[in-house]
This record gives structure tokens, C-alpha cells and sequence, in this order.
């Protein structure tokens, strides 16, 4: 029997190792999914092959640490995919296709706009990647806590101080756990640190430790302390790891929860009608700007590829105003198409509330202060996605003061950019 | 497991009045039974949890404080509405005229529900929502496992790894059992440098060296090939050290003997040396199965292409940068455990003859 | 089975006799090794040696020739500290937080899991009932894997988690014990010795299984005490297979990284945050990947490891021989 099974196995494997080859221009798209994107482009793209004969495009989805660990070092060893869906915007650079010879550059320009830029570094400045979803982060409120404790939304440029005095009010009056939340997460505390005053890219290059950056690290691990903000979402994980506070949120223990966009759909299904739950703007800092910040995931092609036009093809086909628009509806995502955004999306089987959420996101783009903007696109922001976190998260806990993380913070970037050029 | 369903009833009662030998029970025997029992709380308590949870819905998981067995709220077709409507029961302490009756709900918001007794949908009837208290009933969410067959080529990933983890186990049995023989049974020049590179390699977690390990896969040309990560996999310097430990106490005179019979040394390896090392291959046997079921990171890095994904690589899948779908995961895992359970219900028997068979020499 | 197996061992005996013919016993110890050397050169060793020339260089490119050349520097970073007891002073604080959580984590964890492996192993080779079960039961968190065994009691374990459900039902109250940083360093000792101890009482019972009978029914004439039996018969007897377990044990203990990874992720703060973690993370999940760091700090930590099994083989063979 155990010969059996060998001797199946070493056909299988022989017969995979001799069709592969002969199939004409096979794309492999490595895709990862936080709900059905991989699904979406696996039908949408059927239509792309349908009008390409011969093109067999195979989607793998994988796990997201594939993409964030491992595809780095396989593109280095040359043994990447066709294209991905990646989050690394500008960091992947090197690897990227330059769709320039593929494409019409001024559709892109006029549908794309600031997005392309997340996808360029350096000296390399063609056209790279189409941005599939946009996300920005921002705030989900407990409308029904709000009203239980007779505690009025605070409105239009209210501060973060407004926002967690409010929030400090209503979990009293109610049995809300915790008055704020916000995710583990770099990426989260960038918006309300440039409301702060945080530059970012300072005079003398990206930093961390300014006085607005300094402003924020205290006011947050202040919060911490005085229980403003749920301690378990900073103080109970360690390294850069991630961590929400979705479900503290549904389960109706949560005020006032930062995080993003992409919450909506989570929120839509599962807090049902157990309460109102809302999407406010980012609130205002000392320093003037009320900003969030962008983010997201794009599509990219990579210079390894042995077709690079028909890798450039489907990307192209992808970003088709018709296209983006209905994966958008589909997926419930921000568009980062300036054309689709313009026309308005209706977000497939959203309710009313996930509809006004999303496009509550959406208004809160303009509010987004230049430095966030700068932010997304530096490629070296995920070494300093990581450092805020850890960082910051020991002083927390304790482990570090507040000038004792700031300083290291700042050396930690200083290191991080040496060794990385 | 065998031993109970042999014992059958009076099993429970032998079971039960069990002794150190003969006669009454000593209180050791009180204190190691109550530490056995403790033990299944201990040890399966936390996997019947897991379980139960893979048939929770995802509203379900995420509900503080967790509840042991999964729910459902009951619904209820009213004529006039699309959906299914949810059912509550009002308190009796309700203002309101449906106090102490079970209503379908309509609407809610803000604090307050709209509901309809559920044969009378016509009149709506506005009260607080905290007088509504949901009737709920123990459903086990079979959907979270029915999708994952949907979504899924399940079978060719359970094929995939079944593949990895036989021919995997196999090879170093094989390999390591072989050096294991030579660096027991021989006395030869540098054969502790030999047994010292294995115990140094000991030293060194493949999750340390999976950059290094990967570029040379790559340069042989085993990328997105099953033998990535069957191959690496076969060189672990646990199996040889011991295996090594354990071929020790194999008495050299059998050996001796053999050789007086002209018996070749292949053949001793295998009709001697083998049999009986038994127990401690058996135990490296499971020990290698559950390393290459449960591997995770390597071959992660080594298969990008679904149609070589492992069970492991398809489970993670579900985990996105922002989001996690844990019903379907939590169905894969559940899955993914039943296979080596079963291998390992089956090897223990095994393992437990081979030690009573070489147990009193 | 055999008879498949059988005609395939003929063959391989042919293809060796020459071999035994023409190099004697000693060319046949070098023939059962080759497959073995092959196979842990390539994918053992070789890495490892590469792991050397990593370390010897910096910057954050993945393949060798891209590298620049630093020489020892990774490593005077590693140890660049005013004091190594205090991790602040440090310049690489972390690896140094890292290398004093997992000295504790690995004397609690080896202490607590030996110890109850071998009191598990003891019960279970005593004349009970249901044997086979009980032994199952002990062993079945092994075949979980690690990222599971996180899973589960994490949940167990969070904030409205069952444990606390339970408490508050009985009294005390619960308590947020991942936030905590010396509860959730306990925890992560206890699931990783509940998910590894059934493996090392599988090894133990099996060594207690060896031990001849008659020795013991010598002892019972001699009307011993259980204490004089334990420690002058079981103990010695078992002492090889105690070897086996003590070595194993702490050097996966040191190498601890999968199921605290997931559990704590290293926290709060980094209270939970081991050496691989550290190693992980610096090179390879991090940003930017500093593959030569992590390089260095991962042969300190071998150096270390060889050491320290080098003093327990001694050791025991001190024990053995006196």
C-alpha cells in the first residue's frame, strides 16, 4: 500500500512538472484577502482571460504574512510571482514593472493621482502600481451609549481632548468598559501624532521624536494610565504585532474606537442592530490639522515576470473605471479612483449605516494633513510603523519613560536608515 | 483509549477500584488517580473548547463573556416581511402591552425596538430595547465546515500534506536510524566529530536560518516543489541523537553474534538493530508526523502556488493584514487536527507493545 | 508490508557488500552515515556556515554578494552595554531583555515541565486502570500545533475569557492577565510546558519501562522504603533517558518561539519577548530586515547552547562513573 501511494504521488508530481511548462503564458497573481478581494479578482479576471486567448491567470491566495515576510526575500532570490496585491507600497520598489510602455500615463494620472506616488522611490518614477483599495483610518462611535448617558456627540472640530472627556463622560454615566480604543498599530497613531504636530519628515529627514511626535507619545501613554484608553489593545501584545479592538467594540465595551475604513464591513454585520454605532471625523489636535491617514493595498506587477505585457495588460484592465468600480462595490472598499470616487459608489448589500460609514470615510479625505500623505509613501514607513509601536508600547507598560522611548525611537530610526543605505 | 472500550463496564468498576497490586487502595493510588483525572480537564478540556468553538458563528466568537456551547437566536417567517424575523421575550416588568409575550422585532435603534407579535404583524409596537431578552437556542454553525468545501480544493491540500508528512516521516526514519546504527554500534575515527556537528546542529532553530535554507532550496531547484519541503525536512539532528541514545542500551553481543553467523551488516541494521529500536522510532514516527502535519513557516516560504499548499498554508489563509476569518479557520483547524489524532490514537497502541515487549530485558 | 519491504532490502544489501568487502566494519559506518551527512550538509550545515557569513556583514539585502563586508561589527553592536544586567544601558536593549526573559523562562520551564513529566511518567507506569487512555490524554496537546495551543488559550485566558468568567462566578474576581506582565510570563511557561510535557513523559515512561522488574522485586524483599527505591534504584536506572530529556529539553526550551509568539506576541511591553522572537523578528519580520544582526545574535545563542549541554554531558558522566 505505502508503495502505492509513493508511486501515485511521483506521477502526480511528474505530470505537474510536465504541463506546467507547455501552458501558455500561465500569470500567477498572489493575492491575500482581509474579506473576498481574492474571490472578486479570480471572477473578474475570468473576464480578462476570456478576451485573452491563451492567457491562464491563477490566483493564489495566501496567507497575509506571505506577503509581508516572505515575498521580499523570494523576489530577491528571483523566484517571485507574476504580480501581487501588496502593502509594502514603495519599500517593494525595486522589483516593480514600470507599466510606462503598457499604458495610457495620463488615464492613470487623472485616475490615480496621488496614489502613484506611494508605489515610486528614488530615482524610479514610472507608473508601478494600481491602487486597489483605499483605506483611512478614523473613529467608530457607540451612538446609543452616547445617547443612554445623555452625553451630546461632540461635532464638527471637536478635539481629541473634546472627543475623550466626552467618550471619559458616557462610559461613567453607562456600563461601557472603556471610554477610548485605539489598534496596535503604527499606522493608527500616525494621524492623530501629525494632529499633535508631528512632522514626520522634518528638516533633517524622517523623525519620530520632534515635540509634536514627543506631545502625542505622552498625552497617549497619559491616557493609558488614566484609563482613557483600553489598556489591553496597546499593553497586551508585545513586538510590532497588530491587534484590533473590533470585538471589545461590537460587544458594546467600547465608546470611542479609532481604527479605519475597512472596519466597516465587520461592523455592519456583526454589531446588527445591538446598537448605533457611527463614523465620525478624526478629531483635531493642538497643532491644527484633524487628519487621519491613508492607506491601503495595491496591485503590482514585478520585472521578473516572463510576460511583462500581459502582466501589464491585466493590471490596465483592472484599473478600467467600469472594473474598479464594481470590484469596489463588491469588495466594499474606499475607491482610490479619483473617477469612481467622483460618481459615487453603492457598496453591494451594505445597510444604510455601513453606507453613510463608508462614505463618511471617504469625506474625511481632504482633512488628511500632507505630512500623513508623505507618510504613506515614504517606503521606509513600515521601519517606522514598527518602532512607534514597540516603543510606545514600553512605555506603556512601563518598561520605559516616556523621553527614555522617545530617545529610543529616535535612535532605532537613526540605525534603521543607516543600515537600510 | 482501547483500554477502556476492552474494559467495558467493568472497566469503570476495575477502573475505579484499581490497586498497586492486589487488595485495597493505597491512598498513592487515590492521589494518582486524582491526578490523572485532573489531567484529561487539563489537557482536553482546552480542545473540546476549541471544538465547540468551530461551530460557533462569528457573532458567537466574538461575545463576552464566551458561552461553552454554541447558539443561535430563533427567528420566525412573518408574512410581510422579506428576512426572517429575530424573536425576543419582553419582561414582565415592561410598560408596554406585550409584557411577559414573545415578539418578533422589526426594527431598533437608538435604544428602542419596533416589534410585532408574530401573528399579528400589522401592529408595530415601540418599547426600551433592554426590555427584550433574545430566546436563543444550542445550533451548531455545520455552515463554517460546508463552506470550507465550497471555497476550497480541500481535498488536494489534504493530499499535499498526507504526501509531505509520509514521505517525509519515512525518509528520515530511514536516514536517521542508519546514522543513528553507525554512531552507536561502530568505533571508527571521527565519530564524535560526527556526533558533535549533530548535537551543534541541535542547537540551531530552522526558524533562524530559513534565509540561508531557502536560497539553497531555491539554487536546487526544490521552489514550489513538494521535495522543499520534504527533503530539508528529513534532516533534523533530533531523530539521530536520539535514536542514538536509544541503540546504546542494545547489548553489543547480540550483534557479535550475528556476525558469527555471517550475517551481513545491512542485515543486522535491519533485522536486528530496527526491530528492536522499535519504541523509540515509534515515538520519533509520531514526532515526525506532527512536525511536518503542523509545519507552518518553511513551507510558507517554499510553496507560493495553491496547488501545492499544505493544509496549514490553506488554514493561515485566512488571515488578512486587517482581518481574520475565524469560523472558516477555526472549522480548518478542527479539521486539519482529526487526521493526526487518529495517526496517533493508532501509533500509541504500537508504542505501548513495543515497550512491554522489550521492556523486561 | 515486509513483503514489499523485503525484496527492496536484498537489493540494498547486494548494492552495500562490496562496500563491506573491500573498507571492512569502518567502511560500512561511513556508508550507513552518508545519506545522513548528505542531507544534514546540505540543509544543516550549509546554512548554518552561511549564517556565519551573515553575520559577518550588514545592511539589509537578502543575498550574500550584495552584502557589505562589516567584519565583528554586528557582533560589538549585540554587546555594546554599560551594564548586562540592565537591558536600559544596552544599545541593543532588546536582545538583552530577550536574553534575561528567556534565562528565567527557561529555568522555570524546564524546572516545572521535568518535574511534572516525570511525576506523570512515574503514575502512569504504575498498575493502573486505563493506562493506554491516560497516556493518550497526557500526550494529545503535543500533536497540537503551536499556533493552535495559542489560540485556545488565549481566549481562555482574555479579559472576558472563560477563566475569568469562572472566577467572577466563584469569588475572587478576575484578573486581565495578559495585560500583567509577571501573569502573562507565567502563562506562557505554563502553555508551553502544558503543549511540550506529554513528549517528555512519553520518553520517561518508556526509560521506566526499561527498567527490569526483578531489581525492583529485590528491593521489595529487602523491604527498601519507596523513597530508598526511588533514589537509589529508578533514579540511576533512568538517568540515560533522563539525559536525553534534560538535553532536549533545554535546548527547545531556549529555542522557544512559535506558541508564546502567538500567544503574547512578546508582551506587554516585552515581557514575554525570547531570543528566536528577537532573532525572528530583527531578521526577518521586521523592517528593515537587519539579517546580519540576527545572524550574530543566533550563533552567540548557539555557543551558549553547546556550552551548556557540553556541562551536562559532563556531568552526567561524572554521575555515571562515580
Amino acid at each position: 500500500m505505502q508503495k502505492r501511494f509513493a508511486s501515485t504521488a511521483l506521477a502526480t508530481t511528474l505530470a505537474a512538472a510536465i504541463t506546467a511548462p507547455a501552458m501558455a503564458q500561465e500569470i500567477r497573481f498572489m493575492c491575500y484577502s482581509d474579506g473576498n478581494e481574492c474571490e472578486v479578482y479570480e471572477d473578474v479576471l475570468s473576464r480578462f482571460e476570456a478576451a485573452n486567448d491563451g492567457v491562464d491567470v491563477v490566483v493564489d491566495v495566501v496567507p497575509f504574512q506571505a506577503i509581508g515576510e516572505n515575498l521580499p526575500v523570494q523576489l530577491a532570490a528571483g523566484t517571485g510571482p507574476d504580480l501581487a496585491k501588496v502593502v509594502d507600497l514603495g519599500g517593494l520598489n525595486e522589483y516593480y514593472l514600470d507599466l510606462t510602455p503598457y499604458i495610457d500615463t495620463a488615464y492613470w494620472d487623472e485616475s490615480f493621482g496621488e496614489t502613484l506616488n506611494w508605489y515610486r522611490a528614488g530615482d524610479r518614477q514610472g507608473y508601478y502600481g494600481m491602487h486597489s483599495q483605499l483605506t483611512i483610518t478614523g473613529p467608530f462611535v457607540n451612538a446609543t451609549l452616547f445617547e443612554q448617558a445623555g452625553v451630546d456627540l461632540p461635532g464638527e472640530g471637536a478635539t481629541w481632548d473634546d472627543w475623550a472627556a466626552a467618550a471619559v463622560a458616557v462610559a461613567e454615566a453607562t456600563d461601557a468598559d472603556f471610554p477610548m480604543a485605539i489598534d496596535r498599530s503604527g499606522h493608527r497613531v500616525a494621524g492623530p501624532a501629525v494632529s499633535y504636530g508631528a512632522a514626520l519628515n522634518g528638516p533633517d529627514g524622517p523623525t519620530l521624536s520632534d515635540e509634536g511626535f514627543a506631545a502625542f507619545v505622552e498625552q497617549f501613554v497619559a491616557w493609558h494610565e488614566d484609563g482613557t484608553i483600553a489598556r489591553d489593545v496597546w499593553a497586551g501584545q508585545g513586538g510590532s504585532s497588530y491587534q484590533d479592538a473590533a470585538a471589545e467594540f461590537i460587544n458594546g465595551e467600547i465608546v470611542f474606537y479609532y481604527s479605519g475604513s475597512w472596519q466597516v464591513g465587520r461592523m455592519d454585520e456583526q454589531v446588527g442592530d445591538f446598537f448605533d454605532w457611527r463614523v465620525v471625523g478624526s478629531p483635531c489636535g493642538p497643532a491644527g490639522p484633524c487628519s487621519g491617514m491613508p492607506g491601503g493595498a495595491g496591485i503590482v506587477g514585478f520585472e521578473q515576470t516572463e510576460h511583462p505585457e500581459v502582466v501589464a495588460a491585466l493590471i490596465d484592465f483592472l484599473a478600467q473605471e467600469d472594473i474598479y468600480a464594481e470590484v469596489t462595490a463588491r469588495t466594499r472598499n474606499l475607491p482610490a479612483h479619483l473617477g469612481v470616487a467622483g460618481a459615487g459608489v453603492e457598496f453591494e448589500g451594505a445597510s444604510e449605516a455601513a453606507q453613510a460609514a463608508l462614505n463618511g470615510f471617504a469625506g474625511a479625505l481632504p482633512a488628511v494633513d500632507p505630512a500623513a500623505f508623505w507618510y504613506q509613501g515614504y517606503p521606509g514607513n513600515r521601519a517606522m510603523f514598527g518602532i512607534t509601536v514597540e516603543r510606545v508600547s514600553q512605555a506603556i507598560v512601563g518598561e520605559l519613560s516616556v523621553s527614555e522611548a522617545v530617545a529610543r525611537m529616535e535612535e532605532d530610526l537613526a540605525a534603521a536608515m543607516a543600515e537600510s543605505q | 483509549m482501547a483500554d477502556i472500550s476492552d474494559g467495558g463496564l467493568r472497566g469503570v468498576w476495575g477502573f475505579l477500584t484499581a490497586t498497586r497490586g492486589k487488595g485495597r487502595l493505597h491512598w498513592t493510588d487515590w492521589v494518582s488517580y486524582g491526578y490523572l483525572t485532573l489531567g484529561i480537564f487539563l489537557m482536553f478540556g482546552p480542545v473540546v473548547w476549541l471544538v465547540l468553538s468551530s461551530f460557533k458563528t462569528q457573532n458567537e466568537l466574538d461575545r463576552f463573556p464566551p458561552r461553552f456551547l454554541p447558539y443561535e437566536q430563533q427567528t420566525v417567517d412573518v408574512t410581510g416581511f422579506e428576512e426572517p424575523l429575530v424573536l425576543f421575550t419582553v419582561s414582565e416588568a415592561s410598560e408596554s402591552e406585550v409584557a411577559g409575550e414573545i415578539v418578533a422585532q422589526t426594527r431598533r435603534g437608538a435604544g428602542r425596538a419596533e416589534v410585532v407579535r408574530p401573528d399579528d404583524p400589522e401592529t408595530r409596537i415601540r418599547l426600551p430595547a433592554e426590555d427584550l431578552a433574545p430566546i436563543e437556542s444550542v445550533a451548531f454553525a455545520t455552515n463554517n465546515y460546508a463552506e470550507l468545501f465550497e471555497r476550497f480544493n480541500f481535498l488536494r491540500f489534504f493530499w499535499n500534506s498526507t504526501f509531505i508528512t509520509v514521505t517525509a516521516t519515512l525518509l528520515m526514519l530511514l536516514v536517521n536510524s542508519m546514522a543513528a546504527f553507525a554512531l552507536s554500534k561502530y568505533e571508527f575515527r571521527g565519530r564524535t566529530v560526527v556526533l558533535l556537528l549533530v548535537i551543534g546542529t541541535l542547537m540551531i532553530p530552522q526558524t533562524v536560518v530559513l534565509v540561508p535554507l531557502f536560497l539553497i532550496v531555491t539554487e536546487l531547484g526544490m521552489f514550489n516543489s513538494l521535495w522543499g519541503v520534504i527533503i530539508p525536512g528529513a534532516a533534523t539532528p533530533t531523530g539521530v541523537f536520539l535514536l542514538r541514545q536509544y541503540m546504546i542500551t542494545i547489548p553489543d553481543e547480540i550483534l557479535d553474534a550475528a556476525r558469527m553467523d555471517k550475517a551481513s551488516e545491512w542485515k543486522i541494521f535491519w533485522r536486528i538493530i530496527v526491530p528492536l529500536s522499535a519504541p523509540a522510532i515509534a515515538v520519533l514516527a509520531i514526532l515526525a508526523i506532527m512536525w511536518r502535519w503542523n509545519d507552518f513557516l518553511w513551507p510558507l516560504i517554499v510553496l507560493t502556488r495553491t496547488e501545492n499548499f499544505t493544509l496549514q498554508l490553506a488554514l493561515n489563509s485566512f488571515q488578512g493584514e486587517l482581518q481574520t476569518d475565524w469560523t472558516s479557520l477555526l472549522a480548518m483547524t478542527v479539521l486539519t487536527l482529526l487526521p493526526i489524532a487518529m495517526v496517533f490514537m493508532f501509533l500509541q497502541k504500537y508504542i505501548a507493545t513495543g515497550i512491554a515487549s522489550t521492556g523486561g530485558k | 508490508m515486509l513483503a514489499i519491504l523485503n525484496p527492496i532490502m536484498r537489493v540494498v544489501e547486494i548494492i552495500l557488500a562490496p562496500i563491506q568487502r573491500g573498507f571492512g566494519l569502518k567502511g560500512m559506518a561511513w556508508a550507513f552515515l552518508a545519506p545522513n551527512l548528505l542531507l544534514f550538509g546540505l540543509f544543516a550545515f550549509l546554512p548554518v556556515i552561511l549564517n556565519v557569513s551573515y553575520a559577518m556583514t550588514g545592511g539589509d539585502n537578502v543575498l550574500l554578494a550584495d552584502r557589505p563586508d562589516v567584519g565583528f561589527r554586528n557582533f560589538a553592536t549585540l554587546t555594546d552595554c554599560g551594564s548586562y544586567l540592565d537591558p536600559n544601558t544596552c544599545r541593543e536593549d532588546k536582545f538583552w531583555r530577550a536574553v534575561w526573559n528567556t534565562a528565567w523562562f527557561v529555568t522555570l520551564q524546564v524546572g516545572f515541565m521535568v518535574g511534572f513529566a516525570l511525576m506523570t511518567a512515574l503514575i502512569l507506569n504504575r498498575e493502573i486502570r486505563a493506562r493506554g487512555f491516560f497516556r493518550s490524554v497526557f500526550f494529545f496537546p503535543v500533536l497540537l500545533s503551536p499556533v493552535v495551543v495559542a489560540l485556545i488559550w488565549k481566549w481562555i485566558l482574555q479579559r472576558e475569557g472563560v477563566l475569568n468568567a469562572l472566577l467572577d462566578w466563584a469569588g475572587p474576581g478576575g484578573i486581565n492577565w495578559l495585560v500583567e506582565a509577571d501573569w502573562a510570563f507565567g502563562w506562557s511557561v505554563f502553555i508551553s510546558v502544558w503543549a511540550n510535557m506529554g513528549f517528555y513523559t512519553l520518553i520517561l515512561l518508556a526509560g521506566l519501562q526499561a527498567i527490569p522488574r526483578d531489581v525492583y522485586e529485590a528491593a521489595i524483599m529487602d523491604r527498601a522504603s519507596a523513597w530508598r527505591v526511588f533514589s537509589r534504584i529508578t533514579m540511576p536506572l533512568l538517568s540515560p533517558t533522563m539525559l536525553v530529556v534534560l538535553v532536549l529539553a533545554l535546548i527547545r526550551g531556549v529555542q522557544t518561539f512559535d506558541e508564546v509568539y502567538a500567544f503574547t506576541g512578546g508582551g506587554p511591553g516585552t515581557a514575554t519577548t525570547f531570543i528566536i522572537q528577537y532573532i525572528y523578528e530583527e531578521g526577518f519580520a521586521g523592517a528593515p530586515r537587519l539579517f546580519g544582526l540576527a545572524a550574530a545574535a543566533s550563533l552567540m545563542v548557539a555557543i551558549v547552547l553547546v556550552m551548556l549541554t557540553l556541562v551536562q554531558l559532563w556531568v552526567n558522566r561524572r554521575n555515571v562513573d562515580g
